[in-house]
């Protein structure tokens, strides 16, 4: 195994966790409509369905963290500790959610229902935004600068700098980025909704509730996922000419995320796979009555359709994450990598990946066997 | 220069609370884990309700406590990124994989089993629920394996070297991550969990005792959790002998400012009971302590495993002289470490500048001069030996308490174990023991927290020992947000703290009007 083949490894490997954090990011979603349901019955059902699941979506989340970490060092210390309040508002969005399901209803909680309820929802809109606006500065970049020769500077030795001194602040306010944060907000939401019709014994006034905000949220994933393919496909990128240890080498190239995608087969087979079988997902679910396996179609398809996402950020001698400020300071994934044998250690613990996967399969099956019913609506959480 | 120490406190102030808060956690997640394994495995065997019963109430406070320790857990994993971003890179390729490893073996496991533990009874068979419990446990305790692994290897650096061109250590023998030290620092941490959850079960117990409510249910807990509880003590005292050991090799400063030793000797007495002379510095002449009541020999004995041996102070330690097998050995002084930490760190910035202009021979007469000073590149960062001490006193109290605590904790499991299965009725009857009992559990928590209060305020000024101090690992962040994020994560963390405790005493009291022996 080569140096190049094992970075690539990994960000397929972190391609491939970001896309399955995405299509979990129904649990979130879910946590955004619970409390506009007319029945509380209803909210308690909601809860219960995904509530089974948030503490996938949460390790998803930190093994993400931790893989990244591992494999891209110099991603890992240069956004986090530079676009410091993006991050941080996640973390703190994610703190509120993992109590909430377990303390809401539960007597002596001291907030009380309500307020666990406003938590779940802002670790479900902000959180889910904020997701997305820090994947789409893979694309759209961040200001930033890395001298590693900083190091032994002892009256400034920190080697990454961030340029810009709002710290995070800035990317959240940016236009571009929020297209695809919202994006991921609606596309969370349909995703819910989607899981709710598979794993809710139906009836006909919740079908009723369910299909209408899936119209809306539908139309609005829509609207926003466009708008941000079409913004990513115009905008100029970085491309990598020269890569050694003396450094980077970058030209602007015009259009760069559209030429890396017609430039890769893969990258469209994936995009063209994902995109449909969301939309096939959400139109059978729409349009056919009483459908219940949308979220499957939808789910691989966010699953194919964030993997592309990543592959064009990554591949294609693309910087992940570009420096407007500092273009040579880009991260790419030979630049921001792990060795070659702290790589390969890891390559060899992922041959696991498959079990782990296997055994969540075969427990989520177990575990959603059968539907819940209003009846149960006061048995768990 | 100052905004630079104060993004240094105030970091390390937001780290020091996030762990504390985590390990309020974690340690009863990992023992109240096992502890209802062992309990839903008696009910398989027995097949009697009761146990299923008995499972199921400390499962619901399992559950209760699980949840906050997840949430406190997250933080820490980014705060490596978000506060201490120098740190992430100058280690990331060793530090890195045990986390992301921890992600991938053990966060899953526990995600995905502890989802059937909780909310799968009467949805899989009773054995495959039962296997998910301890599937969850022994996930639990692999989880803490890869974070102890990479704790330890930020207390004994190993497996490493540093590589000039990339300016970071690289990892070069995975398997000595698994030192000694991270050995038994993990059974130390982990079986420590294993006896807090015994005091807690015990303490919860008394309460229904002393409630005159469910004797039955409480005296079988008791003996559950006594048991158990005291295993973990035991070998939680076993291996924090081999961990006074390993600190003595590889942190000596640690362990003089355990003791607050400043002069070492042969023989070397410990101080049993001490009050710290606040105005002793290492290079004063005031007396160390104010009062001591000390034990002859017992810090040779608990450091070296000989009554005789030589345990170097903290004076001995910074003049880089130590006693071993009755030799005098010259260790390097720390005014020769800062001097060659200094020196590996100018061959490194002249490396850099050879590397802009393309010397390649330049590179490589730095790159072996950078080498061979490297064991002292984190002393270069300081300007005296002082600053190279931890804070002896929090050390050295810290130590007490847990050693204390600990102590008072065996005698305390040994008696209940021994009332409860020898004079049943009249442990029942004994209403002040159930007093003691119930208060002795915050005061495990004080020993738990105090123990890693040890390990991580005796290893300062150190990120990685010797290599990166903490001025040196920081994110370049105005200190304005760090006090900001700070009191956020404080606030949040203290009701959440607030609001499990106001839970669980809501649970246990309303199940002593239950009838739990069914």
């Amino acid at each position: 195994m080569t140096l190049e083949f094992l970075q690539n490894y990994w960000w397929v490997l972190v391609s491939v966790l970001g896309g399955i954090l995405v299509f979990l990011l129904f649990v979130q979603g879910g946590q955004t409509i619970l409390q506009n349901a007319p029945d509380p019955n209803w909210s308690q059902m909601i809860v219960n369905a995904i509530g089974r699941k948030w503490e996938l979506t949460f390790t998803t989340l930190v093994t993400f963290g931790g893989a990244a970490f591992a494999s891209f060092p110099l991603f890992y210390s240069t956004s986090f500790g530079g676009a410091y309040w993006l991050w941080i508002l996640i973390l703190f969005s994610f703190v509120l959610q993992a109590v909430s399901y377990e303390y809401r209803k539960k007597p002596g909680n001291l907030l009380g229902t309500r307020v666990y309820d406003i938590f779940l929802f802002i670790n479900g809109s902000v959180g889910c935004i904020l997701l997305g606006v820090a994947v789409a500065m893979f694309f759209f970049g961040a200001e930033f600068t890395v001298t590693k020769a900083n190091l032994v500077d002892s009256a400034s030795p920190v080697i990454s700098h961030w340029d810009n001194p709002l710290h995070g602040f800035e990317a959240i306010f940016n236009w571009r980025n929020l297209l695809l944060g919202f994006a991921v907000l609606f596309l969370a939401r349909v995703l819910s909704e989607l899981y709710l019709l598979n794993t809710v014994l139906i009836t006909m006034k919740f079908y009723k509730w369910i299909k209408s905000k899936l119209w809306v949220d539908s139309i609005l994933f829509l609207v926003f996922f466009l708008a941000f393919v079409v913004v990513l496909f115009t905008s100029p990128g970085f491309t990598v000419v020269r890569e050694s240890w003396m450094g980077l080498e970058l030209e602007i190239t015009p259009h760069k995320y559209w030429l890396n995608l017609i430039y890769s087969p893969s990258i469209i087979i994936l995009l063209v796979v994902g995109v449909a079988n969301v939309l096939m997902g959400i139109c059978v679910s729409l349009f056919t009555i009483n459908y219940h396996h949308g979220i499957w179609f939808a789910g691989i398809g966010t699953f194919f359709t964030v993997v592309a996402l990543f592959w064009l950020a990554g591949f294609c001698d693309t910087p992940f994450l570009p420096s407007l400020s500092n273009p040579e300071s880009s991260l790419t994934i030979r630049n921001a990598s792990s060795t070659e044998f702290t790589l390969q250690c890891m390559t060899w613990v992922s041959i696991l990946v498959p079990f782990v996967v296997a055994y969540i399969w075969y427990v989520w099956r177990a575990i959603d066997r059968r539907k819940i019913s209003e009846a149960d609506a006061q048995s768990e959480h | 220069m100052d905004n630079l120490i104060s993004v240094v406190d105030w970091s390390r102030w937001q780290f020091a609370m996030t762990a504390i808060y985590h390990w309020l956690f974690v340690p009863l997640t990992l023992g109240l884990s096992v502890i209802v394994a062992v309990m839903e495995s008696i009910y398989l065997k027995t097949n009697d309700s009761k146990w299923l019963t008995t499972t199921k109430f400390w499962m619901t406070l399992l559950a209760i406590n699980f949840a906050i320790g997840v949430a406190t857990g997250i933080i820490l994993e980014f705060e490596f990124g978000t506060n201490w971003s120098n740190y992430s890179w100058f280690v990331g390729d060793i530090f890195g994989a045990p986390l992301a490893i921890e992600g991938i073996l053990a966060f899953f496991m526990e995600a995905t089993f502890g989802a059937v533990m909780f909310f799968g009874w009467n949805k899989v068979s009773k054995r495959f629920h039962l296997l998910s419990t301890w599937l969850t446990a022994i996930g639990a305790s692999i989880s803490a394996l890869w974070i102890l692994v990479a704790n330890s290897w930020m207390q004994y650096p190993v497996g490493m070297r540093f590589d000039a061109m990339q300016m970071r250590n690289v990892m070069m023998d995975f398997w000595s991550l698994f030192s000694g030290v991270a050995v038994n620092k993990f059974f130390h941490a982990v079986l420590s969990g294993w006896a807090l959850s015994g005091v807690f079960v015990i303490g919860v117990s008394c309460f229904f005792l002393w409630k005159r409510s469910n004797r039955e249910f409480a005296i079988r807990s008791i003996k559950v959790g006594g048991w158990i509880g005291l295993a973990g003590l035991l070998l939680c005292m076993w291996t924090g002998d081999g961990s006074a050991v390993e600190v003595t090799r590889t942190q000596p400063m640690k362990l003089a400012a355990m003791e607050g030793l400043y002069e070492g000797s042969s023989g070397q007495s410990i101080v049993a009971l001490g009050i710290v002379n606040p105005e002793k510095r290492w290079n004063n002449d005031e007396e160390p302590y104010l009062f001591e009541i000390s034990v002859p020999k017992g810090l040779s004995i608990l450091a070296r495993h000989d009554m005789d041996a030589f345990v170097p102070g903290i004076n001995d330690i910074i003049r880089g002289v130590d006693v071993v097998d009755g030799d005098t050995v010259n260790t390097v002084s720390y005014e020769e470490r800062i001097r060659r930490g200094r020196m590996a760190q100018a061959s490194l910035r002249e490396f850099a500048k050879a590397m802009d202009e393309g010397d390649e021979i330049t590179m490589h007469y730095k790159a072996e001069e950078i080498q061979e000073n490297f064991p002292y590149f984190g002393y270069g960062y300081f300007n005296s030996p002082g600053e190279a001490i931890p804070p002896v006193a929090l050390t050295f109290y810290m130590f007490r308490v847990m050693v204390a605590l600990g102590s008072y904790f065996l005698l305390f499991y040994v008696v209940v174990l021994f009332w409860v299965y020898k004079r049943e009725d009249s442990f029942v009857a004994a209403r002040w023991m159930q007093l003691v009992a119930m208060v002795s559990v915050p005061l495990m928590w004080l020993c738990s927290e105090a123990g890693w209060a040890v390990a991580e305020v005796g290893r300062q000024p150190w990120t990685v020992q010797d290599l990166l101090p903490t001025c040196a690992a920081i994110s370049d962040i105005p200190v304005s947000s760090v006090i900001v994020t700070f009191w956020m994560f404080a606030g949040i963390f203290t009701i959440l703290l607030a609001a499990e405790v106001s839970i669980m005493i809501n649970w246990v009291n309303k199940s002593t009007r239950k009838d739990l022996n069914k």
